[in-house]
Formats: C-alpha cells, sequence, structure tokens
C-alpha cells in the first residue's frame, strides 16, 4: 500500500518538474508583469533539483510521505524567494499530514488527499499571513482544498477527488485576473496589479493539475 | 559573548557587511545565510538554521541576535525557528533594525560583553540614527 503511495508521489514530483519546465517562460513572464519576475525560473529550478536528487537515491524516500518532506525541504534550500518558503513548508506540511495519516483500510485515500491538502494550505495561510482574495497561491489552493474535501465526503474515488481540486485551482487561478494583489512584490503595484493573472496561483493550479494527472494514469493511493 | 547572525538575499552582501562587523568588532561571533543553495539570489531556511545553531554553539549561552534584509528573508527565518528546541529559541532574538547599520552597532555592543537585549536595543538605535548632516540634507 505505502509503496504505491510512494510512487504516486515521485510520479507527481516528476511530473511537476516537467510541466514546471515546459511552463517556466510563461510563469515568469506573469511574474514580470506583477512581481520580480524569477517565478519560473526558480520553480523550474527546484523541481528539477527535487527529482534530480530523487533519481540518485539522496532523498529519503523510505515511503511516500518521507520522499514529500525531502522534497519540500529541498525546496527550502534552492527556491530562493517567497515561493521557496512557502512551497517548500507546504509540501513538508503535507507530507507530515500523509505521515499521521498512513493507508490503510480506516480512511479512505480521498479523505487523505484532502487532509494533505489542508495542512498545506494552512501552511500557506499561517507563514504567509494571508486569506483568500490576496491575489496568491491561496486562491487556487483553498478552492482546491474545497472541492477535494467535497468529493471525499461523498466518498468519490481518490482520482476524482484529485481532479476536482484541479479543476477548482484552475478556476481559482484565473478568478485572481481583477484582484489588487495585497500580498508579496505585487502589492507594491496597488490597484495596477488588477488584470494580472497571479503567478502563484498559476503554478498551483499547474502543480494540481500535474497531480490529478498522474493520479489518472495508474492505480494510485495515498 | 552575543553573537550575530546575518540574514539576506545575497551571500555578496553578507561577505562585504561580515568583514566590516570584523573589522569594527574583531573577536565577535558572526554568521552569514545568504542567498538560496546553488548560489541564486534569495533566502534559504536550512542555511539559516545552520547559521543560527552555529552561533548558539559558540555563544557560550549569551544568545543570538539575528539580522535581515528584505521579503522573503522573514519567511526563511521563521521556519529556520521552527526547528529549534524551544531551549535555542529562546535565546535568539529578532530585530527590525536595518541590516548594514543595525549589524555594526550591535557587533560593536557585544564585543564589550552586553547582554542580548542590550545588544538588540543598540542595533535598533540604527533606525534614529542620522547618517548626514542636518545641513546636507
Amino acid at each position: 500500500m505505502s509503496d504505491r503511495r510512494r510512487r504516486l508521489i515521485a510520479a507527481w514530483l516528476r511530473r511537476s518538474a516537467e510541466v514546471l519546465h515546459e511552463r517556466r517562460t510563461w510563469l515568469t513572464d506573469l511574474d514580470a508583469a506583477i512581481g520580480d519576475g524569477d517565478h519560473g525560473i526558480n520553480l523550474d529550478r527546484g523541481f528539477g533539483l527535487v527529482v534530480a536528487r530523487l533519481e540518485a537515491g539522496e532523498l529519503e524516500a523510505a515511503d511516500g510521505a518521507r520522499l514529500l518532506e525531502a522534497a519540500g525541504r529541498t525546496i527550502l534550500g534552492t527556491v530562493g524567494g517567497a515561493s521557496g518558503a512557502l512551497y517548500g513548508r507546504a509540501l513538508a506540511r503535507a507530507g507530515a499530514s500523509l505521515a499521521d495519516h498512513p493507508p490503510g483500510p480506516h480512511a479512505r485515500p480521498a479523505a487523505r488527499a484532502a487532509t494533505a491538502l489542508a495542512a498545506a494550505a494552512q501552511s500557506v495561510v499561517a507563514l504567509g499571513r494571508s486569506a483568500a482574495g490576496d491575489k496568491t497561491m491561496l486562491d487556487a489552493l483553498l478552492p482546491a482544498v474545497a472541492a477535494a474535501q467535497a468529493a471525499a465526503e461523498k466518498g468519490r474515488s481518490l482520482e476524482a477527488a484529485l481532479a476536482a481540486a484541479a479543476a477548482a485551482a484552475a478556476a481559482g487561478a484565473q478568478a485572481t485576473v481583477p484582484l489588487i494583489a495585497r500580498r508579496g512584490r505585487a502589492s507594491y503595484l496597488g490597484e495596477r496589479s488588477i488584470g494580472h493573472l497571479d503567478p502563484g496561483a498559476a503554478s498551483t493550479a499547474l502543480l494540481l493539475a500535474a497531480l490529478a494527472e498522474v493520479a489518472s494514469t495508474r492505480r494510485p493511493e495515498l | 559573548m552575543v553573537g550575530l547572525v546575518l540574514v539576506a538575499h545575497s551571500q555578496r552582501l553578507l561577505d562585504g557587511l561580515a568583514a566590516m562587523v570584523v573589522q569594527a568588532a574583531p573577536g565577535i561571533v558572526v554568521s552569514t545565510a545568504g542567498g538560496a543553495e546553488g548560489g541564486s539570489l534569495g533566502t534559504s531556511a536550512p542555511a539559516v538554521e545552520a547559521s543560527l545553531r552555529a552561533v548558539l554553539a559558540a555563544d557560550g549561552g549569551d544568545g543570538v541576535l539575528c539580522l535581515l534584509d528584505l521579503g522573503s528573508a522573514a519567511m526563511a527565518l521563521e521556519i529556520a525557528l521552527e526547528a529549534l528546541a524551544p531551549e535555542d529559541r529562546a535565546r535568539v532574538a529578532l530585530t527590525e533594525a536595518p541590516l548594514v547599520e543595525g549589524a555594526i552597532l550591535a557587533a560593536v555592543e557585544a564585543a564589550s560583553g552586553a547582554p542580548l537585549a542590550l545588544v538588540r536595543a543598540r542595533a535598533e538605535e540604527a533606525c534614529r540614527e542620522p547618517k548626514l548632516p542636518a545641513d546636507l540634507l
């Protein structure tokens, strides 16, 4: 069971690194419009290093939860901006949540996924002192948590819960366009941040789309 | 002696600042955490944690004052502090003092053997101390 969880996490890290590499210029252009223009480059480098260390056997990968925590620590050390701190700690907290809720018959995988996503979102809320509507990654992440929790409560499968989370994250990211940024470098622009897609929400939507994608192509466990 | 931890987005910036600090206060215990792994600009929570641990091991129990630059440095510092045991965390003081001026003032105060609270208070005087003669402003 736990081996399948580890395979899903590893597949997600690999697919995330691919997607972030493919979309690095797009993300960086979004960031150049309202931030400091390094979001795509930084995440590409960070997730690229995670996968390089994973393939080299340098990440603690005894199980999926530990692997996610180790990936988070790598992001913390290598992605220098706020996005590195926020994503790194969020991955580590999601990994800790999975470690607290091992695979087993007592809870369904969709519920464990929703709980881990909620732990990640709570980490971003606390570290960023931010909330929904601030034009940040939370505007993608919080709707994803709500969608995953709703799917889990309806007894849906892990694949269905993660697909719902990805769809909610994409819609949430798109909904940042008319918002005024209230956190980070973009907040310096005030009303001039209106009309731009938030790069953090955009990358969160990409990461959750990658998770839904890898969960749909194998017999997933979380 | 109270030690200093300096956190910034660039290690080159901190190399220069550390040289100024040591010149102003020879014998001061100072550790720097600049940039992310691989040398890119940014801050790294594991690097900040390592600096804090290094100075905590060398301060003789007197404590550490941590000064930082802007933006995500505060997030990296917060994550690093979370990793410390409560008794170690209690020996770390934080300050809003400006990095360069605050580090120099704090280092001179620390080298005189002042306790952590006084070193911190001295660093924060950097916010009010004029740099320019009034008639030049």
